[in-house]
């Protein structure tokens, strides 16, 4: 699909990685490849392995065969060394609700060997205010909402500069405006040349900030590249608004459309794959037949058109 | 010194000596302890210690209460002798001389109060990160598996040592209070000053916290098993109940010396004159084999495991 690109500028790299728990494939084979610098999403159905997959990239778990390699290191043996360079959220927020935000920060970067403690509280206060929750940051954890909490998860993973961030569903419990301020925070990271693997089952998120995907299913990697490639496999069709679509479904199936739909108003139908006719002269050809057009357009292929097409089982939980 | 105390001076030696060499950009050894520092933050901050040290506070004080009303017409305490049957331990001279009450009240809390709020603290370490999902988090930070299982146990056995003072301490203030203090008369006969008896008496307590570092780390391993706080919690107080009665079985003697709690009230040797030093060494060399067996279990069980929590 795209040139694979050289060792130095992936930064995940899978090959072969598999976990098997208690007899059934969670992963099973799985070829992966992040490259740098891009807003990666990884898609899939509920129970498709991406948990497992983004747990045995952390050195959570131990794969059963294959082998992962995260900032050019294999894991999980380089945890130590590739770890603190990696900012995870990982099935959620945890925190401790006995703690305020604050100390729960504190607490999470006083376990990082290599986060220097004489500038912990300022790094703390820094990621709390790049979430928005400096004026909440005093506050005990357990009485945070569920976005309160996903937002302190991610100032955990952002206490250090980091050159991966792995978001396992970032936006889960966010209201509108705050999903609003995570996308508009993973473009700012990536900006700033921070990888970002994200996993959303939200496709119109994904579409709206990632330049790659993957997508998984029943622990299979179906497809990855960028989603630019992604979508343009699944062609837009046309649709035509207009109050007489019989006569428009006559004059567009004469120029070659097929697959027309004709519904209450709307007529909607595939254009030729090979040599398509220009829109402007089609929409031309309608309004010469008497056909009154109220809009006309390609309606554009979305990532959730491509992802149907792949798993074809939309969000069903996998069995 | 204790091994609570021990076990948290190698880190303190560590800072000592790193300090002055700069070491950039490599993890240093010193930023190490902050991982014990919030550890000990995140025991000692939560309500349930509290009240964990609030009940082992209150049972001097009921003792003492019990004692001061029975002894309120002149009467003696039970009937039992010095090395007393049943009941507890020295609880014959608390009304004569209040700092025995610190050594009754050690004597009745070792047996249960204190190991069952050890086997809390130390069922719940490891576990209870991973019910709360903050396992995870901790290991991607990354803490290093290893290290969070030594800051871990090194937390357990200060708060051996922190339960122990709190008995010790407020045992020294019910039994100043409610009773004449002076000087000692020790097992052995002999009369010593109440200065010498203080350090006796701290001296036990130490002795105690001691004798608790063995359910800790049978309750950090029991932690490494399981993804539910409150299943190891349950585990390690049922196992210290059971081993309490299989002590308790004559017939099963064969298997009593091998059984952490054994030699537990060997700390009495040390109110004679001369101490006795045999059962007291006992007592820590089992300390030191459970610490080494079930550390090393634990150890490996954490290291190796899949955190799916």
């Amino acid at each position: 699909m795209q040139q694979p690109p050289a060792a130095a500028d992936v930064v995940i790299e899978t090959r072969g990685l598999a976990k098997r728990y208690r007899g059934t494939l969670a992963v099973d084979g799985l070829d992966l490849r992040v490259p740098r610098g891009s807003v990666f999403g990884f898609l899939g159905p509920n129970g498709s392995g991406k948990t497992t997959t983004i747990r045995m990239l952390m050195g959570l778990i131990a794969p059963t065969a294959g082998s992962a390699r995260v900032l050019g290191r294999p894991m999980p043996d380089a945890v130590r060394t590739v770890l603190p360079k990696v900012g995870a959220l990982i099935e959620g927020p945890a925190l401790y609700g006995f703690l305020s935000g604050r100390d729960n920060l504190l607490r999470y970067d006083a376990a990082d060997p290599t986060a220097d403690p004489r500038t912990r509280r300022a790094r703390v206060g820094a990621a709390l205010d790049r979430v928005g929750l400096t004026a909440a940051g005093g506050k005990k954890a357990k009485a945070y909402s569920l976005g309160m909490k996903q937002r302190l998860g991610l100032a955990a993973a952002l206490l250090q500069p980091r050159e991966l961030l792995v978001l396992d569903e970032p936006t889960n419990g966010l209201d509108p405006q705050g999903m609003r301020e995570i996308r508009s925070l993973v473009r700012e990271l990536a900006a700033e040349g921070t990888t970002v693997f994200l996993s959303s089952h939200l496709l119109d998120e994904i579409e709206q900030v990632c330049t790659h995907a993957a997508v998984m299913a029943r622990g299979r990697l179906l497809t990855q590249g960028p989603v630019a490639d992604l979508s343009a496999g699944t062609r837009g069709r046309l649709a035509v608004t207009t109050p007489d679509p019989a006569d428009a479904a006559r004059v567009l199936a004469g120029h070659g459309v097929t697959g027309l739909h004709t519904e209450a108003g709307r007529v909607t139908g595939d254009l030729p794959a090979t040599d398509p006719p220009d829109l402007a002269d089609l929409n031309a050809a309608l309004v010469t037949a008497g056909v009154r057009v109220r809009a006309f357009g390609q309606e554009r292929a979305s990532l959730e058109d491509a992802f149907v097409a792949l798993t074809g089982e939309g969000f069903d939980v996998a069995g | 010194m204790s091994r609570a105390e021990t076990a948290a001076q190698p880190p303190d030696a560590a800072e000592a000596e790193q300090a002055p060499a700069p070491a950039p950009r490599a993890p240093r050894l010193v930023w190490s302890l902050g991982l014990f520092r919030s550890e000990l933050v995140t025991v000692f901050r939560r309500w349930r210690t509290l009240a964990l040290f609030a009940v082992l506070a209150g049972v001097p004080l009921l003792v003492g209460i019990a004692v001061r009303i029975e002894t309120r017409d002149g009467g003696s305490v039970g009937g039992g002798g010095p090395n007393g049957g049943d009941g507890p331990a020295f609880i014959e001279q608390v009304s004569n001389n209040g700092l025995f009450l610190t050594f009754a009240s050690l004597a009745a809390t070792l047996p249960f109060f204190l190991p069952m709020a050890i086997g809390v603290v130390a069922g719940d370490s490891v576990a209870g990160e991973a019910a709360g999902g903050t396992l995870r988090y901790l290991l991607v930070a990354p803490a290093g598996r290893t290290r969070l299982l030594l800051a871990k146990y090194a937390s357990v056995l200060a708060f051996c040592l922190a339960a122990t003072l709190v008995v010790t301490v407020s045992a020294l203030i019910v039994g100043f209070a409610l009773f004449p203090v002076g000087d000692v008369t020790l097992l052995s006969g002999t009369t010593i000053s109440l200065s010498d008896g203080m350090l006796r008496c701290l001296l036990i307590a130490v002795l105690v916290a001691a004798s608790l570092i063995g359910i800790g780390a049978l309750g950090l391993f029991i932690s490494t098993l399981t993804d539910s706080g409150i299943g190891a919690m349950a585990a390690t107080v049922g196992l210290l109940i059971t081993v309490q009665i299989i002590d308790n079985i004559p017939q099963l003697h064969a298997l009593q010396p091998y059984l952490f709690p054994h030699y537990w009230l060997s700390f009495a040797d040390i109110l004679r004159d001369p101490v006795t030093w045999t059962g007291i060494g006992k007592n820590l060399g089992l300390q030191a084999l459970y610490a080494a067996v079930f550390g090393s279990a634990a150890w490996a069980r954490f290291t190796s495991r899949d955190v799916t929590a």
